[in-house]
């Protein structure tokens, strides 16, 4: 006993010796080392991050916004997917949000947002975003991070290489993953090759108020979609899209996609085929997909089921679409600010391709092909090759620029970004990611003016990030300072869902048009109560319509009698509010859908079929003001034959 | 062992302590039959005038109306306009005769400045932590706060002068 005390008096000593001789060279640096890293992504209580950064959720089908360089998440915005935190997809006014033509759908996977822009800039008006299960497109105001619009995309299956916007929003875009049939039917699946199509989908975008609207379509060979990005500057009038799966194998594509040396990357001019289509070009046919619109006067969405969609075959349109030979399956497909270079991320190749717009338009010119696949010329690869860097890293998926130069790509294999020069394919600095990254973002990246000064890593796997309490995880982004030549691991952040994309730009010009409440005024809603004196309640046969206003701190009515079993109950609750940030919740027992949150100045719907006789609570949820609690009410339920009168009433007031 | 009987009473000690005063609490400030009671009892308890009746005609608030100037005569136009926007903005909360949530805005200008008034509808929650009057009112008006309903200064003057006719 004695002597173990004594070895391990003699280790505790060693063990000591060496802490604190390790200590005293590294604590000072260290400590010098990470407090300069926390000034750099402290943000003092009260202040406000400079950018913002829109991080699709993929499988949450919603969209996060998060500040950067805090990672402080501010909130999710509910796009795709039903969300009970504030009754969206539950409310009467935006079920419809939901509508497609294969029904309401609850659900969505989404993937990659995108800021309109204006000459090449980001201009903080709308964020678009595709659903890739059921494809369709989003658009959210950023005036009041609200989700305005759903478009669907007919003819697409798998909306993956979407939903990116050209330099003056004149078009987001949207290209299928799985070629599928064109007109859908049934036909043996082993007959793809040569009979499946792919369809990628130009959505105008109506420039004052950003209503969507399905321009053409451009049926494709039956390959895979993979990733796109339009043309800026000098290739401005085109659109690039990475394919896979140019051997047309529709099982096991694992092994049977990957056979090929090279895929492509299709060039589309797509301000050719507008021409064409503007003098009346195409053909219109039968198809059937939901337009849904959020209306934020009358507070409710609308969705309209169109009938047809105006597609095009490319070789109705002579050069307007070619191929550019690629390397192995390329994924993300990112063209740098200047619109000269074009990116292949070919994620089974040990270098990264990069292509030359100018290259391409000289090879074009002097019409040097390689061939041809169904009708579409393929460009020789030399002729378009403007370099390659080589051997960067394992499984490059994505790459973002900077505003000096530089260009940025993720490997997933190998977990690391990997930091290189445009024109020279130098490798200047590479970092690891913890761990598997995805995609990477840079503020104002996909743009003619990169906003520089952070890069951060969405990673797929988080595994010791976090405690290892799972087996799921949220997953971990990072955030890197690329201000100066080396990159510099800043902070780790969760991030909600899995990410898949995300788009991120300066805060001040998202302040400067936010929107802080409606107008009381402006409430077009067919059943609003924008007073007290409009509160009632409204006996249509088995329909019951409560007119109902909220105010710090009551309902009125807050006594309702005279409800039946068997009857459908609308509770339409206007907030008579007009002051910030004061919203009101609405809540009642047996409620079988969610509570409704809304807004000052608004009205929301929820809809209530009461099953028991009784004496109902209803309350607000959303903790208002001190007299919050007091916020509640009743409602009487009486057998379906009972002879209770219909009544409401405030205090003694009604 | 001891020690775990001495934090234990301790705890108890506390626990105990920490219920009593909330018993007491209660006997203290609450009472089911106010409601029932007249008024007048309410009020017994307090020895000065209610915030709500006292005469103030000196404090003008604290907000962006500093000095005001009404005509003799009403404008029954502008009076009109602020009768729609009252009734719009302010009748969830404010009955023109009666006392309500809030207090009733009949015979104001016989208790408050002009300033006073403004200020409140467009300021509150400033008058609401400064102003000692709006501090006392909030208290009387069981802690509901005036909501700011983001009048331009041009529709709470109307509102004011609709609050002129009343009778």
């Amino acid at each position: 006993m004695k002597q173990i005390f004594k070895i391990s008096t003699v280790f505790l000593m060693i063990a000591l010796a060496f802490a604190s001789c390790n200590n005293g060279k590294s604590s000072k640096s260290n400590s010098a080392l990470s407090s300069n890293v926390a000034e750099k992504v402290y943000v003092a209580p009260g202040e406000y991050d400079e950018f913002y950064a829109f991080i699709s959720g993929g499988y949450s089908g919603n969209l996060t916004v998060y500040g950067l360089p805090s990672g402080r998440m501010f909130k999710e915005i509910p796009v795709f997917s039903q969300f009970p935190t504030n009754g969206y997809g539950y409310s009467e006014e935006t079920i419809p949000m939901l509508n497609t033509s294969h029904g309401f759908i609850p659900w969505g996977d989404a993937h990659h947002p995108d800021i309109s822009q204006t000459n090449g800039e980001l201009d903080g008006r709308f964020i678009f975003m595709n659903e890739n299960n059921t494809p369709r497109i989003a658009k959210i105001d950023l005036t009041t991070f609200e989700t305005t619009e759903i478009i669907e995309v007919p003819n697409s299956a798998g909306n993956h290489s979407s939903s990116f916007v050209t330099e003056n929003t004149e078009y987001v875009v949207a290209g299928t993953r799985f070629s599928v049939p064109i007109p859908q039917r049934d036909m043996p699946i082993n007959e793809y090759k040569g009979n499946f199509q792919g369809a990628l989908s130009f959505i105008a975008v109506e420039p004052e108020h950003g209503g969507m609207e399905i321009k053409f379509q451009v049926l494709m060979p039956g390959f895979n979609y993979d990733l796109s990005h339009p043309g800026r500057g000098k290739s401005h009038g085109w659109f690039f899209f990475t394919t896979y799966n140019t051997e047309e194998a529709n099982s096991l594509l694992e092994v049977n996609a990957s056979q090929n040396d090279k895929d492509f990357i299709a060039a589309v001019n797509w301000k050719k085929i507008e021409d064409y289509v503007n003098n009346g070009g195409g053909t219109m046919m039968p198809a059937e997909y939901a337009h849904n619109v959020y209306d934020e006067t009358t507070h409710k969405a609308t969705s309209t089921i169109i009938k047809e969609v105006r597609v095009i075959n490319p070789s109705e349109v002579p050069g307007a679409v070619y191929f550019l030979p690629t390397p192995k399956s390329p994924h993300g497909c990112d063209v740098d600010p200047t619109g000269e270079y074009i990116v292949g991320n070919g994620k089974l190749s040990a270098n990264l391709t990069v292509h030359s717009f100018t290259k391409m338009l000289a090879a074009i010119e002097g019409k040097k092909f390689d061939g041809e696949a169904y009708g579409i010329p393929i460009l020789k690869f030399e002729d378009v090759l403007a370099g390659s860097v080589e051997q960067p890293g394992l499984g490059p998926l994505h790459t973002e620029f900077d505003d000096k130069g530089n260009a940025y790509t993720t490997f997933f294999i190998s977990s690391e970004v990997v930091k290189w020069k445009l024109g020279t394919w130098e490798v200047i600095d590479r970092k690891p990611t913890y761990y598997s990254v995805g995609h990477l973002t840079i503020p104002g990246g996909n743009s003619r003016k990169p906003q520089g000064k952070y890069m951060f890593a969405m990673n797929k796997i988080t595994k010791d990030r976090y405690l290892p309490t799972g087996p799921e995880m949220e997953h971990s982004a990072q955030l890197y300072d690329i201000t100066g030549d080396k990159m510099e691991l800043l902070l780790d952040f969760p991030t909600h869902g899995e990410p898949h994309y995300a788009a991120a730009m300066r805060a001040d010009i998202i302040k400067e048009r936010s929107k802080k409440i409606y107008s009381l005024a402006e409430n077009k809603h067919e059943y609003a109560a924008k007073s007290d004196a409009d509160t009632k309640v409204v006996r249509q046969g088995n329909d019951v319509h409560i007119y109902m206003t909220t105010i710090r701190s009551h309902f009125a009515p807050d006594n309702i009698e005279g409800i039946k079993i068997g009857d459908k109950v609308y509770f339409h609750v206007t907030n008579l509010e007009q002051d910030f940030d004061v919203p009101h919740g609405f809540a009642v027992l047996g409620q079988n859908n969610s509570e409704l949150l809304i807004m000052p100045g608004q009205t929301k719907t929820s809809v209530w079929e009461p099953t028991k006789v009784g004496v109902w609570p209803f309350y607000c949820t959303d903790f208002c003001s001190a007299l919050h609690q007091e916020m509640q009410g009743y409602v009487r339920v009486s057998a379906k034959d009972s002879n209770v009168p219909l009544k409401w009433s405030l205090g003694d007031d009604f | 062992m001891k020690s775990i009987v001495t934090i234990l009473s301790i705890l108890l000690t506390i626990s105990l302590m920490s219920c009593g005063s909330k018993e007491e609490k209660k006997k203290e400030g609450f009472s089911y039959e106010q409601k029932s009671k007249p008024e007048s009892t309410v009020q017994a308890p307090t020895k000065t005038v209610l915030a709500s009746q006292r005469v103030d005609l000196t404090n003008k608030g604290i907000g962006p109306i500093t000095s005001i100037e009404l005509n003799t005569e009403v404008s029954q136009e502008m009076a009109l306009q602020g009768e729609g926007i009252y009734k719009k903005m302010c009748t969830a909360c404010h009955r023109p005769t009666k006392k309500f949530i809030g207090p009733a805005p009949i015979n104001i200008l016989e208790r408050r400045t002009p300033e006073w008034v403004m200020n409140m509808i467009l300021n509150p929650e400033e008058m609401l932590q400064k102003d000692p009057l709006a501090k006392e009112l909030l208290a009387e008006f069981n802690g509901a706060p005036m909501a700011n309903q983001n009048l331009t200064q041009e529709e709470a003057r109307a509102v004011l002068e609709y609050f002129r006719t009343l009778k």
